[in-house]
């Protein structure tokens, strides 16, 4: 006979062997993990140190050898007594929210009609919008620059708005659509007999309910709008007036000839705002983007 | 709950109603008339039409042909809103990011009631549902019988004429789906409103039901009360579906009015034997009850002419009553017996028919010929 003491230890030599087998087990997964993560974050940390080594280090050793160097923060300093700075990043605010807002109101509005709303030729029209998300971007540039041009909007934010929105909105309805068709159609059926018109449903049970879905397209526009400098070049042009950050950055090199390791702290300076609207909604982001699959 | 005489008749009048889907018909010429609080069930297989119909009234689905009348009023082209009717979903379909008070106010809301009468009915039908303490929750946060029963609420705060509900009890496990069961009746005594109740089980028909539509393939197969579905099926499909387990169907050949099988000799009585009549020297199915057969010397049915013979195959001791599954002649029949008979697999054994509780279908129509 065993004690009752022995069977207690030996449970517990049992938990704590099963306990390290599972720490030991689950090592290489993060070993993995750990590369992956460090390889991806590379770029991103010789951006980092070279934005504080003085142009003639950076000229001269690759950013791995910093230590060795010396620091400066006057990349930084030169970044932010450029003239056009806070102006530049006040467009970039100017040009994005209002694309985002204008692009998640119109999407929102039409996959809610694709997926609930009967009418002819739903599926067609469904169909061509989604084809749409193959056009290049590069192929519609002259015709619409040539339509803004005879409209006279060349150059300002409407003309940027319209174009961003109309890039952003086959992806944002497809998108929407597929959330919005997951919902429970007893659910909006119990809002019709309840008396609720279409608005109303959609108002006060579809974009209440979508939350993470409207989220995390929000940001993928934001983020995309932000980063952009091809069409707001276009569109907008170099003008500092109008021109967002993306344009000025760029501009830094030719302005300076040489100075390109302005660009490293400029481009540091203009993550600040998506980091800061991706870290605000990052909980809706990774929901969202499990929405259509696995629904909680 | 009901401030005088609200709804004056309720009524429910079905004519001629299709229900096509391009060239599939689902529901075919359903004609019915649901009497002012009454409790009518619609039963059926999956896929008989019962929610197809269940949802035409509710103005969900388009009826094809035919009118639908509630009340006073021709409803075919009215919007669900104005049809004055409230809808239970299987799946609750409460609407998440609200809770439980707002579930139930949404509908009085839209609706313009004032607030002070909102309150006052939503704490009422909380009363009466007692989900008084959950009304500051979400519905996340409930378990299903609590969330069926918010679904409940929400109905009952409408004080509609007709309460449609759609297999509500269907998500629920089987203790508090019987709970639920009771309940609903007690309120459908209580509120005294109309109420049709789409289900597959037929337990649940015959317990709640004031009178069943038993349908099949989206035809009505037969409109009666509980017991008279039991007692008097008008077609073998209606007497497989309603009773549990299922009535034995045996294929017998009528000879000198009597039904004959290998391992079987029973002769019909009264109107049965009549009605066999033209039937002599053919085939037809004989259909008797699992509790309408005894085992020889176990059963109060006394013995006559009445007496198969068979091996038994399966024995299923539930308790009170054990069901034996006996091969009479190589067709399986079961038999309910009492629970404290001991019979083995492989027994020969005498079974006994009780004669005035035979049914009897024509083979190729399997329509029931008559009996008293």
């Amino acid at each position: 006979m065993t004690s009752p003491r022995i069977i207690v230890r030996q449970a517990e030599k049992a938990k704590n062997n099963a306990k390290t087998r599972a720490v030991l087990s689950s090592i290489p997964l993060h070993v993995v993990l750990l590369v992956i993560a460090s390889l991806w974050f590379i770029p991103a940390l010789g951006l980092l140190v070279s934005s504080f080594r003085p142009p003639d280090a950076i000229a001269n050793s690759g950013w791995w050898t910093a230590l060795s160097g010396s620091f400066t923060l006057e990349n930084y300093q030169n970044v932010l007594q450029h003239n056009d700075l806070g102006q530049a990043f006040l467009n970039s605010v100017l040009v994005t929210v209002p694309t985002t807002i204008m692009t998640l109101l119109i999407a929102s509005i039409t996959a809610f009609a694709f997926a609930w709303m009967k009418f002819a030729g739903r599926d067609l029209m469904f169909y061509i919008i989604v084809g749409l998300l193959v056009v290049p971007i590069q192929m519609t540039m002259v015709p619409v620059l040539k339509m803004f041009t005879s409209l006279g909007i060349t150059g300002t934010f409407p003309a940027i708005w319209l174009a961003h929105t109309g890039y952003g909105l086959p992806f944002a309805i497809y998108l929407l659509r597929a959330f919005f068709s997951e919902l429970l159609k007893e659910m909006l059926e119990s809002a019709e007999i309840d008396g609720a018109s279409p608005l109303v449903i959609f108002l006060r049970l579809v974009l209440p309910t979508s939350v993470s879905a409207l989220a995390s397209l929000g940001i993928f526009q934001f983020l995309w709008v932000w980063n952009d400098l091809l069409i707001a070049l276009i569109y907008l042009g170099g003008q500092p007036s109008v021109a967002p950050l993306t344009v000025m950055v760029s501009n830094l090199v030719n302005q300076y000839g040489q100075g390109w390791q302005l660009l490293t702290a400029a481009a540091f300076l203009s993550m600040i705002l998506p980091l800061m609207v991706f870290f605000s909604l990052q909980r809706y982001f990774v929901r969202g983007i499990l929405a259509g699959s696995v629904k909680g | 709950m009901r401030d005088g005489a609200v709804n004056t008749m309720s009524e429910v009048i079905l004519k001629g109603v299709y229900k096509r889907y391009g060239k599939t018909v689902a529901v075919t010429d359903f004609n019915l008339h649901i009497e002012d609080k009454e409790f009518m069930v619609f039963v059926g297989p999956s896929g008989c039409g019962k929610s197809t119909t269940l949802r035409m009234i509710a103005g969900l689905e388009e009826i094809s042909d035919g009118t639908l009348q509630i009340g006073e009023k021709i409803c075919n082209d009215l919007p669900p809103k104005d049809r004055d009717i409230a809808m239970v979903f299987q799946n609750y379909a409460l609407y998440p990011h609200m809770n439980v008070y707002e579930n139930m106010a949404f509908g009085l809301r839209l609706r313009k009631t004032p607030k002070d009468l909102i309150d006052k009915k939503v704490r009422e039908a909380a009363g009466i549902l007692q989900i008084e303490h959950l009304l500051g929750r979400k519905p996340k946060e409930l378990s299903g019988g609590q969330r069926q029963r918010v679904a409940l609420g929400r109905a009952i705060v409408r004080e509609p004429k007709v309460f449609l509900m759609d297999e509500p009890l269907s998500n629920l496990d089987a203790k508090l789906r019987v709970e639920m069961r009771s309940q609903i009746g007690k309120l459908h005594r209580r509120l005294g409103t109309t109420i049709i109740y789409v289900t597959h089980d037929q337990v649940e028909a015959m317990t709640m039901g004031t009178r069943i539509v038993v349908m099949k393939d989206g035809f009505i197969q037969q409109c009666d009360t509980p017991l008279n579905l039991y007692d008097f099926p008008k077609n073998k499909f209606v007497a497989g579906f309603i009773g549990s387990p299922s009535m034995n169907f045996l294929t017998v050949s009528v000879q000198n009015g009597m039904l004959n099988a290998q391992g079987l000799k029973v002769s019909p009585e009264g109107t049965l034997a009549q009605s066999l009549r033209p039937y002599e020297g053919k085939q037809v199915w004989m259909g008797i009850r699992p509790e309408h057969v005894g085992l020889k010397g176990f059963t109060n049915i006394p013995v006559g002419e009445n007496i198969m013979e068979g091996e038994v195959e399966v024995v299923e001791p539930l308790g009170a009553q054990t069901d034996i599954l006996v091969s009479v002649g190589g067709q399986i029949l079961t038999a309910k017996v009492d629970g404290h008979v001991m019979v083995n697999a492989g027994d020969m054994v005498q079974l006994v028919v009780d004669r005035s509780k035979l049914h009897a279908f024509d083979l190729q129509s399997e329509n029931a010929l008559g009996r008293s």
